[in-house]
């Protein structure tokens, strides 16, 4: 060992004058509290600061959907582009166009494998789509197609993934109207990158978002959580692991009809996708500001999925989906909502997971199936597997 | 799961808090340690200590062979990663310790190539892959970990691959308890030892614990139950004044550990004088490097290693929180300028130190569960 | 210390004595079971699974002493509080 150096690095340096900051505002503003609580309120307030990008280069946990993307998303994104249409940041903008609602989102898929157990990149380039304007009770309607395809790329490769991407559209009753290709040089694109765009049609008089959240509202899932994840670790073939598990990719507008047919106060629906349930119900407690108290026994995860998890020592509830909805429903309502998605072959293990509530707001906790409560915050990247 | 759902039942959970709770003395203040990360990932992810009297309180020891690794030491892997030709292969865990610059996966923002392995084993593959890369696996953990990495280079020496080192960054638990025992303001009664550790060390290293300090050690599983029932036996110890060493986990646990991962980490690796261990400052004999014997293997050999000390800055207290002396919350950093994404020092870094686990999982004035109420009324 | 789950062992290797097919709730993985030379597992014993290594076999004595164990207290447990509910009714 060398030179004993003090020097201290810059992150820490900045990390150091934050919380002077904050210290100081919350001189100014809090209430006498036991120290305890003080100190929970200071996390609060400095979760609440404006977010900042701290990092100078785009790191993979930019794109896990956790923390770091949400930060990336209001600080860089949100930041320059601010209106009040991209403002509430759902799956899908809600747009008034001539006299009609529609509903546009847009996607992009990167996923590596391309070919997984149960499907591929172009099943979930249209059901991906599809979901995220389902999940706003909009009409999935028409869907663009951008490819940029890497040099060397097998043309039948190709044909696999659009015939998949025919067969996904025919399901859900949308068509591909426009498209793009571009090629890269090898090296770049992974095979193939696909992005969509997709527009839907808002028919009902219903405006779905979760910032509509309310306590004593019922929050509803419509399947086993963490399939599509595991299959595309275990598929990546670097884990040795073999299980019967496939992606659970899948067109979720007929099973939104259904509920938003049974349920037409339905407050808000979200496509569980990368950063999983758990992010989710983060986003709903964050913006409605409510509390959410989920319990871990009434989550339903597949045998092999929970095997899996445990084997990487990740947890189901971060892992993505790609065909399951999270819904939030009226109390009252959380009845007929289970029977409404039940009655569609792909809500067939639909449950109430849990309830908003006053208590807490912006925090999401578990009640584990042994009893104890934890906190389900946000990751800041994707769940990392484990050895310790 | 087989060996795992019997002992999350929670039903069985009440009985043993009742059980607790009884043989808690009126007026007397328990503190039990855990050593082990696992463990405090156990007992955050299934909330346990709801289940635990006021009286009984859990500090979260250095038992997280993540955590303890100073930046200085991050930032050489980094460095041995950005050299030519070079593929780092890491687990999970250290892939968002953030050294002086940055973790692994901002390194790789910059251009290195660390990739996160499952098992030590698949840098084998990697290395095989890629002959003309050097392939370098940052061997982290504690005893449990180390012989898997013995293996992997018993295993890469008999295949004779010469594109594969380690750059070996085991600790050993017993210096750690050891410097927690020595230190002043120790407050502990008692220990729930570790469960992993001990497959390996065997329970024999925690007799010193009981025989020259006085405090009781139970060998505790992973399970919520485990650790209950590990909590229990502690307290009757306490109760009868007994301090000795029980084995809660023998279902998994020989009381004289697996003699064939001694022999392989005895002929691959052999003690340092020193290693600094964040938090806890030097400790004599407490971490492990690859042997002479093996030289062709080790990444320290083969490459220089920068070897600069990175202080954590003088507002951490981590020293104090891992000893039990202040609670996560606690430390005047805390939930500021110290949290899960910017860890100011060891026991925020990883998900299993004290304060980014209560961070994490623990955040909230605890509801006591119920029975365990009644029981003590 | 860390992650160890514990899985059954479904087959040896046949090529590779010191590898094993494990099986974790449905999920079958390929360990080295190197560790274990002083008393190899066999198809049905159940293995402590750490980083792709099996640490230790697990003793289905101990496990089921543990668990009578816990059963009893359970069972103690359960009579209190039925005896405490009899004696609230009067």
């Amino acid at each position: 060992m060398t030179v004993d150096h003090d020097h201290q690095p810059g992150w820490i340096g900045e990390a150091l004058a934050e919380h002077d900051e904050i210290e100081a505002e919350g001189r100014r503003q809090l209430p006498l509290a036991d120290r305890e609580q003080q100190v929970l309120d200071r996390i609060d307030r400095a979760r609440r600061r404006r977010p900042k990008v701290r990092e100078e280069r785009i790191t993979m946990s930019h794109g896990a959907g956790g923390k770091a993307t949400h930060t990336l998303i209001e600080a860089v994104f949100l930041d320059a582009f601010r209106n009040p249409l991209l403002e509430p940041l759902e799956d899908a903008a809600q747009l008034a166009v001539g006299g009609a609602r529609i509903a546009l989102t847009t996607d992009s898929y990167v996923v590596s494998p391309l070919f997984f157990p149960g499907g591929d990149i172009g099943d979930l380039a249209v059901n991906g789509t599809v979901n995220d304007l389902s999940v706003c009770g909009a009409t999935p309607l028409y869907l663009s197609a951008g490819f940029i395809l890497e040099e060397g790329f097998p043309v039948a490769d190709l044909q696999r993934i659009v015939e998949s991407m025919r067969n996904a559209a025919a399901a859900a009753g949308v068509h591909v109207v426009t498209g793009d290709t571009k090629v890269v040089q090898k090296g770049k694109a992974d095979g193939c990158y696909i992005n969509t765009a997709g527009v839907g049609l808002i028919e009902r008089d219903v405006s779905l978002g979760v910032a509509q959240a309310q306590p004593g509202d019922a929050i509803i899932v419509s399947g086993p959580i963490g399939d599509h994840g595991i299959t595309i670790m275990l598929a990546r073939g670097e884990l040795d692991i073999e299980a019967d598990i496939c992606s659970d990719t899948a067109p979720l507008n007929g099973l939104v009809a259904g509920l938003l047919g049974a349920v037409p106060g339905t407050r808000a629906m979200r496509d569980a996708t990368r950063g999983g349930v758990a992010t989710i119900l983060n986003e709903i407690a964050k913006a409605a500001d409510v509390g959410v108290l989920v319990s871990e026994d009434q989550i339903p995860v597949r045998a092999e999925v929970r095997g899996a998890s445990e084997l990487l020592g990740i947890d189901p509830m971060y892992v993505a989906c790609e065909g399951r909805l999270v819904a939030v429903v009226p109390g009252a309502d959380a009845d007929q909502a289970v029977a409404a998605l039940r009655g569609h072959p792909l809500g067939e293990h639909a449950a109430v997971i849990g309830h908003v509530r006053e208590e807490q707001p912006g925090i999401v906790q578990l009640k584990t199936a042994f009893g104890g409560t934890r906190i389900v915050d946000l990751l800041v990247g994707d769940p990392l597997p484990r050895i310790c | 799961m087989r060996f795992v759902d019997e002992f999350r039942d929670a039903d069985k959970a009440h009985a043993l808090a009742a059980k607790i709770a009884a043989l808690c003395e009126p007026g007397r203040q328990y503190k039990l340690m855990e050593v082990c990360g696992g463990h405090t990932h156990t007992i955050y992810k299934h909330g346990l200590e709801d289940y635990l009297p006021e009286s009984v309180t859990l500090v979260h020891g250095p038992g997280c062979p993540v955590c303890v690794i100073p930046m200085g030491r991050v930032d050489d892997a980094i460095h041995l990663a950005s050299q030519p030709d070079v593929i780092m292969t890491s687990f999970g865990d250290m892939m968002r310790v953030p050294g002086s610059g940055g973790s692994f996966f901002d390194a790789n923002a910059e251009g290195t190539n660390i990739r996160m392995v499952y098992s030590p084993l698949d840098s084998l593959k990697i290395a095989k892959q890629n002959p003309d890369k050097q392939v370098v696996f940052m061997a982290i953990g504690f005893e449990t970990t180390a012989p898997s990495t013995a293996m992997t280079m018993l295993r890469a020496a008999a295949q004779g691959l010469t594109n594969f080192s380690v750059f070996c960054n085991h600790v050993t638990i017993i210096p750690a308890i050891k410097a927690i025992l020595d230190s002043p303001d120790l407050r502990l009664d008692g220990f729930i030892g570790p469960g992993h550790v001990s497959t390996v060390i065997g329970c024999r290293p925690y007799e010193f614990i009981a025989r020259d300090y006085g405090k009781p050690v139970v060998v505790a599983g992973f399970e919520p139950l485990d650790i209950l029932q590990s909590i229990y036996m502690l307290m009757v110890q306490l109760s009868q004044g007994r301090s000795e060493i029980e084995n809660q986990y023998s279902r998994v646990v020989p009381w004289d550990g697996n003699v064939v991962a001694l022999k392989a980490i005895g002929e691959t690796m052999e003690l340092r004088p020193y290693f600094e261990w964040r938090g806890l400052g030097f400790i004599s004999h407490s971490a492990l490097q690859v042997r002479e014997k093996y030289a062709a293997m080790d990444a320290e050999r083969l490459f220089q290693v920068p070897g600069v000390r990175v202080a954590d800055p003088k507002a951490c207290q981590c020293g104090e929180v891992l000893k039990g002396v202040l609670k996560p919350w606690e430390c005047k950093v805390f939930g500021t300028a110290c949290t899960p994404e910017t860890p100011i020092g060891t026991c925020m870094v990883s998900p299993e130190g004290a304060c980014a686990a209560y961070y994490n999982f623990g955040r909230m004035n605890r509801t006591r569960v119920a029975e365990a109420e009644v029981a003590r009324s | 210390m860390c992650l160890g789950i514990p899985g059954e062992v479904i087959e040896i290797h046949p090529d590779q004595p010191d590898l094993a097919k494990v099986d974790v709730s449905g999920v079958r993985r390929l360990i080295n079971i190197g560790l274990l030379t002083d008393d190899p597992p066999v198809p049905g014993d159940w293995v402590l699974i750490h980083v792709g290594f099996a640490l230790s076999k697990i003793d289905e004595r101990e496990a089921a002493a543990a668990m009578e164990f816990l059963e009893g207290i359970g069972q103690a447990y359960e009579d209190e509080i039925n005896a405490l509910k009899e004696s609230l009714i009067e």
